[in-house]
């Protein structure tokens, strides 16, 4: 008899994976006890003893990477993210949470404070007031140079409370001071000019980025303090520019995350009223029964799998395994960003990108 | 004599215990017995009736009602010996005698705040009462606790809540939460998480002969100043509320008056300045809350400051859920190394699972399932012990439906992405809320280093303890492990030079301690009185002290010297 390779066996298919390497390659099996072939596989040669390239070429990516927008709102998006690794995913990811810059409340100059909050609470709770700013028309605040109109924002509160009520203050009541700091500085020196925490050259209204529109919180109705009769609250911030790394206050985002692309498979065919069992089951309206006409007959059909939050009701109980395959897709992201307010979502992940271009940039400067 | 208590002819406090074996009834009146009410029941058969209850609910009728009329009674410890009571109405047979009014009424306040605390191990429990009155702090964000008991709204502990609901995954970390320890997410320390404020009084008596002074002015290159330490001072030489105050500040400026013998010289100071200065932790600001001015019973002023201290949880912090399962804080991760759910959600903490298996805290599993339940569907879930039956603790079958319902899996365990690769992690984990408290044992109270330092003057040796910056002791059994590794240098080092070096003269004729006579630049031995065979060495302060106490009781101890 002639020998022959397996590889070389007429049930191979040549050029590509076998059926289950390619989907252990390409899903993510999610049994009920726990999921398995979660990690890609990155090394180019892992399937070389089969004469198939596992490499990435930078043709077949750009021509698989799509990217497709299914719901934008002011502050949420949602996108598709197909053909590309986790790791890039995850990548943008992280620097939309700890990387992308943002204004926020860095100094609180107290002048007054009668309320019931501790200054230092007063301040944290200032701080984490998301605001309404483009930040790329900031630049950083560092330890050497004045606080000038490039670098900070100043805010003021003041109010107080009358004798006989009760007041809620609110992040409305931030007035932006578009020419810089109103306190003076306390100065040993009583002799000297008294002078300003900021330095402002002109009005941050007169620069055309806040022309048009005034700066202020993104939200009118955070509660700020509650004061009680005959209580005042007099103080300044300021904001400056800063990475949710330093503190999640600088975070332009509320979250955001990706899930796999959710894919259900019934492995055999499903009828009657197992298929009735079936669509009961799920709680989210995976599976839907239709009448199969040929033997008159309910079957259950996989209607929506993207709604799958991976319950595993659908999988639960014995048997059930071997008719239906929960699974999720490597290469297919379901995007999810919530923004703060400080840019619209769909900015926020170009920022991302711009971020991780940067890095790269960086990163072959410094090998080369 | 039962029934005239319970016809109110005695007072229903009194118990009437018979004992079988002493073949006596024990009759006790006295105060300071713990009674419980329960309700009696005829042959198994409850005395208090539907109707009752009704009248109840419609006000027509109070507790008190009850208890006259033979409805309820007290019961005390021994008292209970006689009866058999059953936890249900529908478990009472033939022999019952009394009914429990509610069974989650067997524990008390502080074990009442236990969430399903029938299905923990009982020491567990035990531990959890033993925290409860530890906790001293205010907690800056407190939240009621979204698993509640029917204990918890009766003392009120939902109004005034002292811990969070924190989003706990059960899974092991990066290796930081080995021992219990736990894995804390930067931004929800960021946001908040754990805040809490601590108060400290700090008073200061004054003599009616002190006086206290403004804060005085020095100069400086920029004319005159107020000195660093007064900055917080007011015009009055108090210490102003509001103002952020550091180690080392003066509290309040006070002069006391000298001690002349002699007639004062003219121009010559007559007070010297006596501050008080705040000694907190160092790096540290914390502010001045409040100052009382008042007098004490000897009518001095006694000056009361409240400084506050607002903390956010740091590396060994100690933390407990409400199970006995305290932990540290490990390490704190940023929230993008966090691991994150199929929908967003990202834990505020991370825990270790072998926290569980010796523990057996089934009830903190079903905590986290009905904190989970209860955040998906809006309702606060109940808990109460014993409470399964009546209805006031919600069953885990009722809770794993509610969460399929809403889309989550029936065991609470979620699909979790990794943070650091992007990829989904090879096991589900179980994630939910769990209302974690914030213990009094703060790393900041009980940090302690030293490299110098003050030293106690009798012995010489550096002080013992943390309050007077004292140094670590080299003991005994760290000793012997020198001793046995051979590491002749060090134990030279700790024990003699880093501690209480001392150079002493020995005469080699007598063995006994010289002295150095620096007048004339020899050293003189006082027992030979002469200078001749004197050579100095090296000897520990104690050792020296030590002989020298010994010469005083008339034992005399001498040194024998040889060449080295």
């Amino acid at each position: 008899m002639k020998k022959v390779s397996f590889m070389d066996m007429p049930d191979v298919p040549k050029g590509q994976l076998p059926e289950h390497l390619e989907l252990q390659r390409t899903r993510v099996f999610c049994g009920s006890d726990a999921p398995t072939h979660s990690e890609g596989i990155q090394y180019s040669g892992a399937y070389a003893s089969m004469g198939i390239d596992n490499s990435l070429r930078l043709d077949s990516f750009c021509k698989k990477f799509r990217v497709e927008v299914i719901q934008l709102t002011e502050d949420e998006i949602e996108f598709d993210m197909i053909g590309i690794d986790a790791s890039l995913a995850n990548a943008f990811r992280r620097i939309l949470i700890a990387e992308v810059p943002t204004m926020a409340i860095e100094k609180v100059l107290m002048v007054n404070n009668t309320s019931v909050i501790a200054d230092e609470v007063l301040a944290h709770r200032l701080g984490l007031i998301p605001l309404d700013v483009d930040p790329r028309s900031f630049e950083y605040f560092s330890g050497n140079d004045s606080p000038n109109e490039r670098n900070t924002i100043v805010f003021k509160l003041d109010v107080s409370c009358k004798k006989g009520a009760r007041i809620t203050v609110k992040s409305d009541q931030l007035k932006w001071l578009p020419n810089g700091s109103e306190l003076e500085m306390t100065t040993p020196n009583p002799s000297a000019k008294p002078k300003s925490y900021t330095l402002f050259t002109c009005s941050q209204a007169s620069l055309p980025e806040f022309s048009d529109k005034p700066i202020g919180p993104k939200h009118q109705d955070i509660i700020i303090s509650k004061l009680g009769p005959g209580q005042a609250i007099e103080l300044e911030v300021h904001a400056i520019k800063g990475i949710g790394k330093t503190h999640a206050k600088w975070s332009p985002v509320a979250t955001a995350w990706y899930r796999m692309l959710p894919e259900v498979v019934l492995l055999k065919e499903i009828e009657g009223k197992q298929a009735e069992e079936l669509v009961q089951k799920c709680p989210v309206n995976v599976f839907q029964e239709i009448e199969d006409i040929g033997k008159g007959k309910k079957k259950a059909v996989v209607a929506n799998p993207r709604a799958c939050t991976l319950c595993r009701e659908c999988i639960r109980g014995e048997g059930w395994e071997e008719l239906v395959a929960v699974r999720r897709v490597k290469d297919h992201f379901i995007f999810r960003i919530e923004s703060t307010g400080a840019l619209p979502p769909e900015d926020l992940f170009t920022e991302a990108v711009k971020i991780l271009e940067d890095k790269c940039d960086r990163l072959i400067s410094e090998l080369s | 004599m039962r029934k005239l208590r319970r016809s109110g002819k005695i007072g229903e406090f009194v118990s009437i215990f018979v004992n079988e074996k002493q073949r006596c009834v024990y009759v006790a009146s006295d105060g300071g017995r713990v009674c419980r009410p329960l309700v009696i029941a005829d042959r198994g058969i409850s005395r208090v009736k539907e109707h009752h209850m009704k009248e109840l609910m419609d006000g027509v009728r109070t507790f008190d009602d009850f208890l006259r009329e033979g409805l309820i009674e007290y019961l005390d410890v021994n008292e209970e010996n006689n009866a058999l009571i059953s936890l249900y109405e529908g478990e009472a047979d033939t022999d019952t005698t009394h009914i429990e009014i509610e069974p989650f009424t067997i524990l008390g306040v502080c074990a009442g705040l236990i969430p399903y605390p029938h299905h923990n191990q009982s020491p567990r429990n035990t531990y959890q009462l033993s925290r409860m009155d530890t906790l001293l702090y205010l907690l800056v964000y407190p939240q009621r606790p979204l698993l509640t008991t029917k204990s918890i709204e009766l003392v009120g502990f939902d109004k005034l809540g002292a811990g969070q609901n924190a989003t706990v995954a059960v899974m092991s970390y990066s290796g930081y939460d080995i021992e219990d320890a736990i894995v804390m997410n930067k931004s929800s320390l960021d946001r908040g998480f754990g805040r809490c404020i601590v108060l400290k009084k700090y008073s200061v008596v004054t003599e009616p002969y002190d006086r206290i002074v403004k804060p005085q002015m020095i100069s400086s290159k920029s004319g005159y100043v107020v000195d660093s330490k007064m900055q917080i001072l007011d015009a009055d030489g108090i210490a102003a509320p509001g103002e952020i105050i550091r180690s080392h500040d003066l509290f309040v400026n006070k002069h006391s008056p000298k001690i002349i013998r002699d007639q004062a010289k003219p121009g010559e100071l007559r007070e010297t300045p006596t501050p008080v200065t705040y000694k907190g932790p160092e790096g540290e600001t914390t502010v001045v809350d409040r100052v009382v001015l008042s007098t004490d019973v000897n009518n001095r002023l006694c000056i009361k400051f409240l400084v506050r201290h607002v903390r956010r949880p740091e590396l060994g912090d100690k933390f407990s859920s409400r199970h006995g399962q305290k932990g540290v804080c490990g390490t704190i991760v940023q929230q993008e190394d966090f691991p994150f759910s199929e929908r967003g959600i990202c834990p505020d903490l991370i825990m270790n699972p072998h926290g569980y298996p010796s523990r057996m805290t089934i009830g903190k599993m079903i905590e986290l399932l009905g904190g989970k339940a209860g955040v998906s569907s809006g309702r606060f879930h109940y808990g109460s012990a014993f409470g399964e039956p009546s209805g006031h603790a919600d069953r885990v079958e009722a809770i794993s439906e509610t969460l399929v319902k809403h889309g989550f899996s029936y065991s609470g365990k979620d699909f979790i992405y990794s943070g650091i690769t992007g990829y989904p992690l090879q096991a589900y984990i179980f994630m939910g809320p769990i209302y974690y408290q914030k213990l009094k044992h703060m790393v900041l109270d009980k940090m302690h280093a030293r490299a110098r330092g003050p030293r106690v003057t009798l012995t010489r040796q550096p002080t013992e303890g943390r309050s007077r910056d004292g140094g670590l002791r080299l003991g005994e059994m760290e000793r012997d492990c020198l001793i046995a590794y051979g590491a002749s240098m060090l134990i030279y080092e700790r024990l003699m030079l880093s501690s209480d070096p001392y150079q002493v003269q020995v005469c080699r004729t007598c063995g006994l301690l010289g002295y150095y006579n620096y007048k004339l630049k020899t050293a003189v031995c006082s027992m030979c009185k002469n200078g001749d065979n004197v050579s100095t060495m090296k000897l520990p302060y104690a050792c020296k002290l030590l002989f020298q106490e010994l010469q005083s009781m008339n034992v005399v101890p001498r040194l024998k010297l040889t060449e080295a």
